[in-house]
């Protein structure tokens, strides 16, 4: 049985931030889910999905977020508590459905959540989420740990049926990646199907109609704010003359502060765990018993304006302070240093922060940047366009997903990534606006999550490209997730249908549309140079299961190769090539056994065809 | 509780987030207040990787340079370019086997000397284990076992309030039936290897 179905009241488990918003769900009753998966979100899906397979639960890799997001708006609009979930950005792709979803509302619980990720980590941008409460109207949720996080599941969803709207509940991934220890609770029994109740005065959003809901949420917004003011996520801490506003992480990093400047008895805490709307009644109480105010909060200031608003309408003049270039920052993620010594200074508190380690005399290390894997069928592909492109002037727009780790040197073939699906449509751009040659790359997963529209917009009007579609087989960056076009028993599905990106391109009108095998270089080279030579758009199919995944599915029978003494030293293996199976060790290549996968690319590269397969 | 900070620094695919797990599980049977955090994702395709270890009554989930109490490294390299986590006082245990990045095979970057490596970790901070993890982890009979090695050596050191036998206990409920024994073997070979160093 899967750990987070234990049925055992009062058990603690030591889970996974993620783990434990997935078990909230649970004891939340969610009966469907949907996600589209991403970083630092992927663990919930996850573990739902797993669940899905012994429980009557639903779950479903959707194609995309926006395409997620209306999956679950129809289920929640059924009377059936429904969870949606992504990552930060991917609430960009579903903010067309969020915002008249937020109009129209919902009959049985739907949380949204999203997680944000300061400083970067897996993600394009560090955008603040909480801004969406106030674009959609919308209720923000924020946990600052990974109990709490659990916790706040079951409310958000009582809270999206009290206000009949879904709820959007934000976490941050310092929430999602961290482990804490948090205590089981019961497991209600899932309420798997409902009814759709006709009510097109609600649902059917013609201009007459959202000319009311608007009404509606804007009425929704006042009592969501009524409810914030008592929340029991929005509390008041110690007691004294200075003010801290707090949210989410920061919170712990505010508490351990005080502990360790021992300022308990001067300080009080605002933590806000209820952002949107921000409690106002609360807040001003707060603002009033304070001599002066910093706002800690990582990524905007959103607390910190609405903070200056309330004591603004209350003209009670407060000093309020957080994002200022001797305080806090815009930019990336804080720390228990970073926050400990701001409130020294903002407060005044004396403090000699301990003393930094001198590393003056350490030798400059040699940089680590992830690559792609021994063997990965994304190095022998872009190898292959490399030689058959050789000599021409080219712009190589990527996509998102390992292969984007293709713009690393040696390879040095990514030019211009902005979002999901933007290779295939800004080559469009490209093609038009130079005579330079367009490549373009995208994988299987992102091709269906929003490649298609792209590649149909080149067809339409006419542009002149090669897309070279990655097909390894599954989500492969994100953690191995299914998608349409996968072999689906392979994930322990069945009875999903599977769509062949080769007909879907034919289908669509490309006139040119090969298939290669990337680790048969000489073939595919040969099919890369006739699809670059082709006027008009051509998609060429590089198809090759991703090493790990084939290595977990005991698919792969790895037969190493070696360095014979027929090796010349001219490195090109490296130089060219760079797969991590090979380093240099007494100023000759070789290949470490265990890593390579026998994939032979480096093989039928090697000029003196030194590079061999190890006899068993 | 006194708060004990601890962080782990290691190469994609080498087994840390498996070692902050079986500390986790440790710290839960013990009754030890525990928190962790980690960075998983694009970082795991041969990056660096790092997990952060907070045992006590802090609520941080992570730590801040010059706060680590004890460092524990899976690749000497990693080790050294952790040193920024430490402060004179901290405890550094490396496994001393290189994995070296492949910048350095393409001749963008100089792997730094293993004896200068190791005067400078001695002289920055207050103990220093070294060892060849990997050998070890060989002689417990699997290469991966690495983690579990450096797991022996952590807490040989006294720095965490953790005893030997509640990790095991953990190593069994928490790694693979079939490689039980092996960790149990590794932990053992790496505790005494601190004892010795």
């Amino acid at each position: 049985m899967h750990k987070l179905l234990t049925d055992n009241p009062g058990q603690k488990m030591l889970l996974l931030g993620n783990e434990a918003i997935a078990r909230g769900a649970i004891e939340a009753g969610v009966a469907i889910g949907s996600t589209y998966p991403g970083t630092p979100s992927s663990e919930i899906s996850l573990a739902l999905f797993q669940m899905s397979h012994e429980s009557d639960l639903y779950f479903e890799y959707s194609t995309n977020e926006k395409v997620a997001l209306e999956v679950a708006a129809g289920a929640a609009n059924s009377g059936v508590r429904t969870m949606c979930m992504m990552k930060h950005v991917g609430l960009n792709v579903a903010a067309d459905p969020l915002m008249t979803l937020a109009y129209v509302g919902v009959t049985a619980g739907l949380v949204i959540l999203v997680a944000d990720d300061p400083f970067m980590f897996s993600s394009q941008n560090e955008q603040d989420n909480r801004y969406y409460g106030k674009i959609s109207g919308l209720p923000i949720l924020e946990p600052s740990s990974v109990e709490e996080a659990k916790e706040m599941v079951p409310y958000a969803f009582d809270l999206s049926e009290q206000l009949k709207e879904p709820v959007i509940l934000r976490t941050t991934t310092r929430i999602n990646h961290s482990t804490g220890i948090v205590e089981l609770k019961d497991i209600p029994q899932r309420v798997t199907k409902g009814s759709f109740i006709k009510d097109p005065m609600r649902c059917v959003t013609v201009p007459a109609v959202s000319r009311s809901l608007h009404v509606k949420l804007l009425k929704n917004i006042k009592k969501a704010e009524e409810i914030a003011n008592k929340s029991e996520f929005n509390f008041i801490e110690g007691q004294g003359p200075w003010g801290i506003v707090c949210n989410g992480v920061s919170y712990n990093y505010v508490a351990d502060a005080i502990k360790d400047l021992d300022i308990g008895d001067k300080t009080k805490i605002l933590r806000i765990g209820f952002s949107h709307p921000m409690p106002a009644a609360l807040v001003k109480q707060f603002i009033k018993g304070c001599e002066k105010i910093l706002v800690v909060e990582e990524g905007e200031p959103y607390m910190e304006e609405m903070v200056k608003v309330f004591d603004q309408e209350e003209k009670l003049n407060v000093p309020i302070q957080g994002k200022a270039d001797e305080l806090f920052s815009r930019l990336y993620e804080f720390n228990p240093a970073q926050v400990r010594q701001n409130i020294a200074t903002y407060f005044d508190v004396p403090y000699t922060a301990p003393p930094v380690t001198d590393l003056a005399d350490v030798p400059e290390i040699p940089q680590r940047p992830p690559n792609l894997c021994a063997g990965c069928s994304h190095r022998a592909t872009f190898y292959a366009i490399k030689q058959a492109a050789e000599g021409m002037d080219t712009i190589y727009p990527t996509d998102i997903g390992c292969y984007t780790l293709g713009f690393l040197p040696p390879m040095a073939m990514g030019d211009f990534l902005i979002c999901m699906g933007s290779s295939v449509s800004s080559s469009c751009g490209f093609s038009q606006a130079t005579d330079q040659k367009v490549i373009s790359f995208i994988g299987d997963s992102t091709f269906f999550h929003s490649g298609i529209t792209g590649l149909v917009n080149a067809v339409f009007n006419n542009h002149n490209f090669t897309l070279v579609i990655l097909d390894n087989g599954t989500t492969a960056m994100t953690g191995h997730q299914p998608n349409p076009g996968v072999d689906a028993e392979l994930f322990n599905m069945s009875g999903n249908g599977r769509v062949s990106i080769e007909a879907l391109v034919k289908a669509i009108g490309v006139q040119h549309v090969s298939v290669i095998k990337p680790y048969k270089l000489k073939k595919s080279i040969a099919a890369i140079k006739e699809a670059l030579d082709f006027e008009g758009v051509s998609v060429v199919i590089s198809q090759e299961m991703c090493t790990l995944f084939a290595k977990s599915n005991k698919m792969l029978k790895p037969r190493a190769f070696y360095v014979s003494d027929k090796c010349k030293n001219h490195r090109k293996c490296i130089s060219t090539f760079t797969c991590p199976a090979f380093s240099i060790q007494g100023d000759f290549p070789v290949i470490d056994p265990d890593t390579c996968v026998g994939c032979a690319v480096c093989a039928q590269i090697c000029p003196e065809n030194a590079i061999l397969p190890l006899k068993k | 509780m006194d708060t004990k900070r601890l962080i782990i620094v290691a190469v994609g695919g080498q087994g840390n987030l498996l070692a902050s797990k079986v500390l986790g599980e440790a710290a839960l049977l013990s009754d030890v207040p525990v928190k962790m955090s980690e960075i998983h994702g694009m970082a795991q395709r041969g990056g660096v990787v790092e997990s952060a270890v907070v045992f006590g009554d802090a609520q941080s989930t992570i730590i801040s340079d010059g706060e680590a109490d004890v460092l524990v490294g899976f690749e000497p390299s990693e080790t050294l370019r952790a040193l920024n986590k430490c402060k004179a006082n901290t405890v550094v245990i490396t496994n001393t086997a290189p994995l070296p990045p492949f910048t350095v095979s393409l001749g963008i970057g100089v792997y730094p000397d293993m004896d200068e490596l190791k005067t400078l970790i001695k002289a920055k901070t207050s103990r220093f284990i070294s060892f060849n993890g990997i050998e070890l982890a060989k002689e417990a009979g699997n290469v991966m076992s690495l983690n579990i090695v450096l797991l022996g050596a952590l807490i040989q050191t006294g720095v965490l309030p953790l005893t030997a036998d509640s990790v095991k206990k953990a190593i069994e409920t928490t790694t693979k039936q079939a490689f039980v024994e092996t960790n149990l073997k590794a932990f053992e070979l790496g505790f005494q290897a601190a004892v010795n160093a």
